[in-house]
């Protein structure tokens, strides 16, 4: 058995009275435009990927691509209408009500675009609440949700509610929450969407911390590109419901696999995005100048050192060891080259 | 023909109205008809026809068909009567146990149920009452009156009036604060002093009891109809049935199911309660953003932890406005209760009414109304107060309010014990002022009224005469001079040209109830008196909501009138127009402005108030003077909301109308209330309360699809 530990396998949601039947009369050949006809709205196009262990699944698409609707499939809000989803082996399709109750009180956390915090409840009471639903004592349960009060670093103000609360606060204590019962499967629901531009960067890099100590599997939304480029393990980018690419940031720069992906990279500053290691030359590792830059770096780090050489390069690993070579004509022509304007 | 094309709705009424006119020109009015009375009455009359449906005899005057339909729905009340009857007396017999002669006794079910239910209802009530003013009924539904008499301790002393007053303003200061702490211990002191502790109690002892209950059955209903669509519809239109209805025509029937006294009286109270109370819960749990219960249920929980961990205390404040909106009504209709015997200020009202007794009639309506307020001000602090956190508090700051009432309760009842000592003989003022031993303002009132018909009569009577010949009679004329046929036809195209065929359809389904039963002609003068007043208001409240708009003060100040004029049970109108017109169609008429500008003025308001800022300086940029924006940008955004304030205005009056049958009318609300004094009325009360609520109906139906549409062109939902 692979180490995937979500798992989908041609997933649909169609909306629409009869969704069902035409699904199946369609023989998994969808039409959005037919099914529109028909009174359904197709939401989530035959998808299917793997997510292993570790590992952030950023899913990037513009309002209605059906991003958020497939999440839901695979935290099963709503019941997906044809394929099937496996997390951790098991068949989420399959599983009754009190089994599903069970997955989500143990192996999943959510966070909301909107943050959802119960505006009855202080900010302490509303992160221990998923430990009471699932019958923990409320001392304990209190104990336990002071310790993420320091995770996500709200300190002193454990007893506020809500509504005293400014948005990069709230989603703090949101993320609180969905970590208190300390879940394997972390999904971030457009987390960061509704905060101010600066705010939103420092919770990118709270949240690049926190996922460094935490190791969680995570299926996060976001229709913002930078920040999918910024965080992701690998990306999603979705259309109309269908994926349209998935794959490391670095490949989907170098190579957009359609024109719709193409205009999403077209804005993006590669020296920021891309590694080493992504643009290196792999074979060629002689006659090399004694300038060594490791593969992590990204290019915006090294470009100039590298640019003040003749020769080409030599790039190393962690350990020291020569693994391949880039010249400065690469460097510029990644940089600047291959773009609408210019060619 | 230009014109025909450009404004083709404007066409499509002109020639509906072509239509309307011709048909009432063409159809002449038959020699034999007059207004009649005898219709309902089923007096033998060889110029009746009559007809068989169902067993019923239904006799009825004949006219040509498009005069007036004939009364096909004639048998409706004595069916419904018969099978009450039925119900109540014959179906299902079976064995129940008597306690009193310890035997068993063969009895109807429904019968059985409806005692249960009462002996239920009594025993609560009369322990609250025991409560506040004392007594022992409750120490012998335990025992027995023998041992109560054996006994001369066992009895409920009862609260002193201290007590209950500073428990008032503690639960006030508690809830809002320091400003209605005040107001409430002002109200329950004046209530005190001038004499009405008793009524009072007994009203509020009513509502005690009526609006926990309704609390309950409608929060149930109401998460039953969010969970169930099938549900949701079952009830649908009931609760729109019951939103229009005239809360007294509800009366008519509990008087036979429950008999007479407080009991039927909060039954009937819970029956018109739960309704807004369904309403409310639904509303606040559909409000509770989904991704909230998303995060419920990914937070684990199963349903029940959703509806009662989530759901309802996220949607905690819809739901106490239902609360508040159960109390409201409640009061009312303690007030309203007074007719089937329901003890209390409504009681007095109602005798002080019927004696003409003016002064006593404005006391305990200013009571009502003062407990109204205060009712209505402590309900909705405390909807709109927040949750606060109190777990670092020390459990003394945590129960402070409660060690404060225990004091206020020790010291009141230390003052009522010096009292027995101080009031030897007569009355222990301390403990509570008996009703008359207060101080009372009647006959200061009585002499006012005197004065003013001494003074004025000449005018108002000039006045009276004046618009009852000059304008009531010939509109009342006017409307019953219309066709069955030509109404039916006018209705119908209005619904058609507004809301297409499924909304004619259904104004012609709610017109023709009324047309088929017996009593068009009495709904004829209803919908006049209403359209009278609802001209005049809308006229009266669009104007001084506009006025009162250009100003911010002025314009919070209109709605907090508004708001205070609103929690006054529609009775209480009543008693300043008899003052001061006497018992005419014109005190009833003038009531009825009064009581429906409230929503015309309120919707006004609220409406140019709701138009976008930034709209308001958009126009601004470009220059218009206040004039302008006032036609340009601000009436065209605000009529939709106007045109909902129409629609309440037209609620408003309908009900008031039919209460002011009470003063006496000749409409809809005579009928039912001679059906409450009729033994076989139940079946006419229900169908007269249905007509009225169809007469609301129609109006609603057509102005909130007009309202819709126009909502959706304007871009604003």
């Amino acid at each position: 058995m692979s180490n995937s530990v979500i798992k989908c396998e041609n997933v649909y949601k169609i909306f629409g009275s009869n969704a069902k039947k035409m699904l199946q009369d369609s023989n998994g050949n969808v039409d959005a435009k037919t099914f529109q006809e028909n009174g359904c709205i197709v939401g989530v196009n035959n998808a299917s990927f793997e997510v292993s262990k570790g590992e952030m699944l950023v899913v990037m698409g513009l309002s209605g691509s059906g991003k958020s609707t497939l999440l839901r499939c695979i935290s099963r809000l709503t019941d997906a209408t044809g394929g099937k989803i496996f997390i951790e082996g098991q068949d989420l399709l399959k599983l009754n009500n009190k089994e599903l109750i069970d997955l989500r009180r143990n192996k999943m956390g959510m966070v909301f675009q909107s943050f959802a915090l119960l505006p009855h409840k202080t900010v302490v009471e509303n992160i221990a609440f998923p430990l009471q639903i699932k019958g923990i004592e409320i001392e304990d349960s209190i104990s336990k949700a002071m310790d993420m009060v320091k995770l996500v670093g709200l300190e002193g103000r454990e007893n506020y509610f809500p509504r005293e609360l400014s948005g990069g606060q709230q989603q703090r204590v949101g993320i609180a929450r969905s970590l208190a019962v300390e879940p394997d499967i972390w999904f971030l629901d457009e987390p960061f969407s509704a905060l101010d531009p600066l705010i939103r960067k420092e919770m990118q890099d709270e949240f690049l911390r926190l996922q460094e100590k935490l190791q969680k599997t995570i299926m996060f939304i976001t229709h913002d590109f930078d920040e999918a480029l910024k965080l992701a393990d690998r990306i999603a980018i979705m259309k109309d419901g269908i994926i349209e690419q998935l794959d490391t940031p670095a490949k989907i720069v170098l190579n957009p696999a359609t024109e719709y992906v193409r205009k999403f990279t077209e804005e993006v500053p590669r020296e920021k995005v891309l590694l080493i290691e992504d643009v290196m030359d792999r074979s060629d590792t002689k006659n090399l100048s004694d300038l060594k830059v490791s593969k992590d770096e990204t290019i915006e780090n090294v470009a100039e050192k590298i640019l003040s050489q003749d020769k080409t390069v030599a790039v190393i690993d962690s350990n020291k060891n020569i693994v391949g070579s880039i010249n400065p004509t690469k460097i510029i022509n990644t940089v600047f080259g291959g773009r609408k304007n210019n060619t | 023909m230009e014109f025909i094309k450009k404004y083709p709705k404007a066409f499509q009424w002109l020639f509906l109205l072509i239509v309307f006119f011709a048909l009432c020109f063409a159809i002449e009015v038959p020699e034999t008809y007059k207004f009649i009375r005898g219709q309902a009455e089923f007096v033998k009359d060889p110029n009746q026809n009559f007809y068989i449906f169902l067993g019923k005899e239904v006799r009825y005057y004949p006219f040509d068909v498009f005069w007036r339909l004939p009364p096909l729905l004639g048998w409706l009340p004595i069916w419904i009567n018969d099978s009450l009857f039925f119900l109540m007396n014959e179906w299902l017999p079976m064995e129940f146990w008597n306690e009193d002669t310890q035997s068993y006794k063969t009895r109807p079910l429904v019968l059985q149920i409806t005692r249960e239910v009462t002996s239920i209802m009594t025993f609560l009530i009369e322990l609250i009452r025991d409560i506040l003013l004392g007594g022992l009924k409750t120490i012998v539904a335990f025992t027995s009156w023998d041992f109560v008499g054996s006994n001369s301790w066992a009895k409920m002393p009862g609260l002193p009036w201290t007590i209950v007053t500073a428990g008032a303003a503690i639960l006030a200061y508690k809830l809002s604060g320091k400003g209605l702490a005040l107001f409430a211990g002002l109200v329950m002191v004046y209530i005190s002093i001038f004499g009405q502790w008793k009524p009072s109690m007994q009203t509020l002892s009513f509502i005690l009891v009526a609006a926990p209950l309704s609390f309950i059955f409608g929060l149930g209903l109401g998460i039953a109809a969010y969970k169930n669509k099938r549900v949701e519809k079952a009830l649908y239109p009931i609760l729109l049935v019951m939103q229009t209805m005239p809360q007294y025509a509800v009366l008519v029937p509990a008087l036979v199911l429950f008999g007479v006294g407080d009991h039927a009286a909060v039954i009937i109270t819970m029956i018109v309660a739960v309704p807004p109370m369904i309403l409310l819960t639904l509303l606040g749990l559909r409000a509770v953003p989904p991704e909230v219960t998303e995060a419920g249920k990914m937070s684990g929980c199963n349903n029940w932890q959703i509806m009662f961990k989530v759901l309802i205390p996220t949607a905690r404040r819809d739901i106490l406005i239902g609360v508040n909106q159960v109390i409201m009504v409640c009061f009312s209709m303690a007030v309203i209760s007074a007719f089937i015997g329901a003890k209390g200020l409504g009681f007095n009202l109602l005798l002080a009414l019927n004696q003409l007794n003016i002064g006593l009639a404005l006391e305990a309506g200013l009571c009502i109304s003062l407990i109204a307020i205060l009712l209505d001000k402590m309900s909705l602090a405390w909807a709109n107060k927040q949750v606060d956190y109190f777990g670092n508090l020390t459990f003394f700051e945590r129960n402070k309010n409660a060690y404060y009432f225990g004091i206020a309760a020790a010291i009141g009842i230390v003052l009522a014990y010096i009292g027995s000592f101080y009031f030897k003989e007569g009355y222990n003022y301390l403990f509570e002022v008996p009703h008359n031993k207060g101080i009372s303002t009647a006959d200061f009132w009585n002499r006012g009224v005197d004065w003013i018909f001494d003074t004025f009569f000449v005018y108002i009577k000039a006045f009276n005469t004046w618009l009852i010949v000059e304008v009531l009679q010939p509109m009342r004329a006017l409307y019953l001079r219309m066709p069955a046929v030509a109404t039916l036809v006018l209705v119908v195209g209005a619904g058609y040209l507004i809301g297409g065929i499924r909304s004619a359809l259904v104004v012609c389904g709610l017109t023709l109830f009324i047309a088929l039963s017996p009593w068009w002609d009495r709904a004829l003068v209803t919908t006049y008196m209403a359209t009278f007043g609802v001209l005049v208001s809308c006229i009266i409240g669009f104007t001084v909501g506009t006025l009162c708009f250009q100003n911010k003060n002025s314009a919070k100040f209109m709605l907090g009138v508004c708001d205070i004029f609103q929690t006054f049970p529609s009775f209480v109108y009543l008693i300043p127009v008899m003052m001061l017109f006497g018992i005419t169609d014109t005190s009833v008429l003038i009531a009825v402005i009064v009581y429906a500008t409230i929503p015309a003025t309120r919707y006004t308001i609220e409406g140019l108030r709701s138009v976008p800022v930034a709209l308001h300086d958009a126009a601004t940029m470009s220059g218009v003077n206040k004039f302008q924006r006032l036609t340009k940008i601000e009436f065209p955004l605000a009529f939709p909301h106007m045109m909902l304030g129409l629609n309440q205005t037209i609620v408003f009056a309908l009900f008031m109308v039919i209460i002011g049958a009470f003063i006496g009318t000749e409409d809809l609300g005579q009928y039912i209330l001679k059906a409450l004094s009729d033994k076989n009325g139940a079946g006419i009360g229900l169908t007269l309360g249905i007509c009225v609520a169809f007469i609301g109906l129609i109006f609603d139906n057509l102005i909130r699809t007009w309202v819709d549409k126009r909502k959706k062109h304007l871009g604003i939902v």
